[in-house]
């Protein structure tokens, strides 16, 4: 398996074909516009769908018309795109249709910046859309790992019949690394003869499907937010990935930190290792479901008096991991979120100060 | 060992891509790399640059304060960053456009005409393979061979553009062993 | 005996939950017997509105999608674009057309999609209670704009069908009405003519249908019937407006 350079946009567009989505509907928003100009002459060298739609509004609705007729689709986009499509997802997600969106997220809130940035945790993992909706939602922390995220994506909302998302920053998709597209990854579309407007002729039964959300008889409704429920939490006991960095000895501190923010904090950790100050890290992979019980056992270390959520956010991941660790040990929120990544020299001086007091 | 090395200088000089050729480089050569640019409204005729990071171990934090090398292609590049490079790193100043010196005397600093190289070469738009070949054969980062190989892979769908900038690079090389 | 009148195969045998004098029951009518004729209901799809249309899937019997408001061609596009096999129409009333989803009915028809759009234009949103749509004639009184429709304040009625006409890409678009047997016949021609556009893969179709809505017009069905003729019909009046066989006065642009 060979690597080549890539661009994360343009790895992440690349890993679609290679799982066997070629279909592909978007909107230009910088910091992922170079996915849309990759597929524009990708997709058509393997008889794929490329379209770009007038707004992210429609987008939205052309991945849902594509899902419903039981084809692999998917579109990426960045925050303020993602707001755009959050109607769509709520609906994707009430049909119970299978699709991928990835968010190259740029600083917010309104127009913001382009930089790299993590806002965009809540909307993701907890407020995607209106109604008892959620994503799967994973966090790539290189351009490799991208690249089997979003390979990865198309079973698992196949799985579930939901929409998968992939979180990434700016810098996820404007970094060039070297990557290579592991066979063993590429999956075939499952059936989806039994719900998908396929027409009837095409799966060869002489009953229709319906594809929509609208239940207005409440039980119909209740039942069919059970069957969301039972998803969410199949997905909470079968789909929760993190990695853990040095966590096997003694550490003072446990860092939480995930995407590109995690990197500087394992260069901190290995920094401060030198300097004899151990710290762990717990990055999680999945935002939702998030690592809980990984967060809860790891900050429940003797050794470990505090733990950092470190986050180019203003404080959003950090309340899930006062959550996982239930007040075990003291909780604080490290961020920045203009578009400067924090550096591993400030992550130093945090690790430092929290321990100095103490 | 970890080695970062920035490019800086206008939109539009190639500073992306002389990152790039370098960051491909060293790849084949076996390192880990990462190719990250400056992006958004820069693009568009300001200021541009790219840092790479050469590493045998996987890369950490892609976000370094203080790279160890830089390839300077304008004044305002050569302001913006001299001070950030760690002792005893390269410094590339871009002499065409650049009439002072950074002022560091714990760098290898090496003052190379690009512009004028690349002109005399047959064009000035390879100024950057001319500086990035300079920089290259002072630094050691990686093989001549290897660079020269992937300055070839590079304009492999141009293959008119690959005598000039072979060219552009031999004098480069030699510009590095003047100064 | 031959039976020369009978449900529509692509009919459910329902009662439709549409009022006394609601037309919608006629143009359902008019899109099933064109299922039938063409024998395509194996690979229909169809998209139904946010509006009172929003249940059309309880009435014709082909595969469905349930739309968000207004998005219904951004749909029939997603489906269109990955399953060019299948025929694909959407059914959508004004206020989902020609308010929240204009910007999706302009660009569709400007990329020349190659699905079916009923239009249902009654002037006013029915299923919401009788607000005022973009279509709503000037001093028409709507549950909100009581004094009747102010054209200073608000503009004119939209003309979908001009407006849609006036891109450049080629089309069919159409007006109708389904006010009276004369008017049916020709309906029904225009919907057959706008799914054959499509089953040739010609051009994006169109068939608007000025439509009555007695109950929110606060109007008798006998009533909404001349109001809608002596009203609507000159404001909208009925024809093609635009054929795939219209000659482009547009010279070819030039692109270095």
């Amino acid at each position: 398996m060979s690597k080549v350079l890539m661009k994360g946009n343009e790895a992440i567009a690349e890993a679609a074909i290679r799982a066997g989505c070629l279909n592909y509907f978007a909107y230009p928003i910088t910091p992922q516009s170079e996915v849309a100009e990759y597929l524009s002459w990708r997709l058509p060298e393997v008889n794929g769908v490329f379209l770009q739609g007038e707004s992210e509004v429609a987008v939205g609705y052309m991945i849902f018309g594509a899902a419903g007729a039981g084809v692999r689709v998917f579109t990426t986009s960045s925050s303020p795109g993602i707001s755009l499509m959050s109607e769509a997802i709520s609906y994707l997600c009430g049909a119970q249709l299978p699709a991928v969106f990835v968010n190259i997220m740029r600083g917010g809130p309104g127009l913001g910046g382009i930089l790299p940035s993590q806002a965009d945790y809540f909307q993701a993992t907890k407020g995607i859309g209106h109604g008892d909706c959620r994503l799967l939602v994973m966090a790539p922390a290189s351009v490799q790992e991208a690249v089997e995220m979003v390979m990865t994506a198309f079973p698992l909302a196949e799985k579930y019949r939901n929409p998968v998302m992939i979180l990434g920053d700016g810098l996820i998709g404007q970094m060039m690394e070297p990557v290579s597209f592991p066979d063993q990854l590429k999956t075939e579309p499952s059936n989806k003869d039994d719900w998908a407007s396929n027409g009837m002729d095409h799966r060869k039964r002489d009953k229709r499907n319906l594809v929509r959300s609208l239940f207005l008889d409440p039980e119909q409704l209740n039942n069919n937010n059970l069957a969301l429920r039972a998803k969410y939490e199949r997905m909470k006991q079968e789909e929760v990935r993190f990695e853990a960095y040095n966590t096997q000895g003694d550490y003072s501190v446990l860092m939480v930190s995930y995407g590109t923010m995690s990197r500087v904090c394992k260069t901190a950790a290995d920094m401060l290792k030198a300097e004899g100050i151990e710290v762990g890290l717990i990055r999680p992979q999945t935002l939702f479901p998030y690592p809980e019980m990984a967060v809860r056992e790891a900050a429940r270390k003797s050794s470990c008096r505090a733990v950092l959520s470190i986050e180019m956010s203003m404080g959003q991941m950090v309340e899930d991991v006062e959550r996982s660790v239930q007040g075990a040990r003291p909780v604080q929120w490290y961020g920045k979120c203009g578009g400067d990544v924090p550096t591993p020299e400030e992550i130093i001086d945090l690790v430092k100060r929290t321990l100095s007091p103490m | 060992m970890q080695s970062e090395v920035m490019f800086a200088g206008f939109g539009g000089q190639g500073i992306l891509l002389s990152g790039k050729i370098l960051a491909h480089a060293a790849m084949e050569e076996g390192y880990e790399v990462a190719w990250i640019p400056s992006y958004g409204p820069e693009m568009r005729g300001g200021t541009a640059y790219c840092l790479v990071v050469i590493s045998d171990r996987p890369i950490g934090s892609p976000i370094i304060k203080n790279p160890k090398h830089l390839v300077a292609m304008n004044r305002p590049s050569l302001d913006k960053f001299a001070n950030a490079i760690k002792p005893g790193g390269v410094i590339l100043t871009n002499a065409s456009l650049i009439p002072g010196d950074s002022g560091r005397s714990d760098v290898d600093e090496l003052r190379v005409p690009a512009g004028d190289i690349a002109a005399e070469a047959g064009s000035p738009k390879a100024a950057n393979i001319v500086a990035l070949s300079a920089f290259v054969a002072r630094s050691g980062l990686v093989s001549l061979d290897t660079l020269r190989h992937c300055v070839e892979d590079e304009f492999s769908k141009r293959p008119n553009l690959i005598p000039l900038n072979l060219k552009a690079m031999e004098a480069g090389i030699a510009a590095a062993k003047k100064s | 005996m031959a039976k020369t009148f009978q449900r529509p195969r692509a009919m459910f045998e329902a009662h439709t939950h549409y009022c006394p004098g609601c037309t919608h029951g006629i143009i359902h009518r008019l899109v099933a017997e064109t299922i039938d004729e063409l024998e395509i209901r194996g690979r229909t799809v169809g998209i139904a509105p946010v509006g009172c249309a929003v249940m059309a899937y309880n009435y014709i019997d082909c595969d469905f999608q349930e739309a968000a408001h207004g998005r219904a061609p951004a749909m029939a596009t997603g489906i269109k674009r990955v399953r060019p096999d299948l025929v694909v129409f959407t059914y959508q009333g004004d206020g989902d057309l020609a308010s929240i989803g204009m910007g999706e009915i302009v660009h569709a028809a400007n990329r020349g999609e190659k699905f079916t759009t009923i239009f249902v234009n009654n002037a006013i949103y029915g299923m919401t209670g009788g607000q005022m749509a973009p279509t709503t004639m000037p001093n028409q009184r709507t549950t909100t704009s009581p004094f009747g429709r102010k054209t200073e304040e608000v503009g004119m009625p939209i003309r979908v069908a001009e407006l849609l006409a006036s891109l450049v890409t080629p089309g069919y678009i159409t007006r109708q009405t389904v006010i009276g047997p004369k008017y049916v016949q020709k309906a029904k021609r225009a919907i057959r003519q706008a799914f054959q556009y499509q089953l040739e893969k010609r051009c994006f179709s169109l068939v608007e249908v000025v439509s009555t809505c007695p109950t929110n017009w606060g109007m008798t069905p006998q009533e909404a019937i001349h109001w809608a003729e002596e009203v609507l019909l000159p404001y909208y009046p009925l024809g093609d407006l635009k054929t795939p066989h219209d000659q482009s006065k547009e010279k070819p642009c030039k692109v270095k």
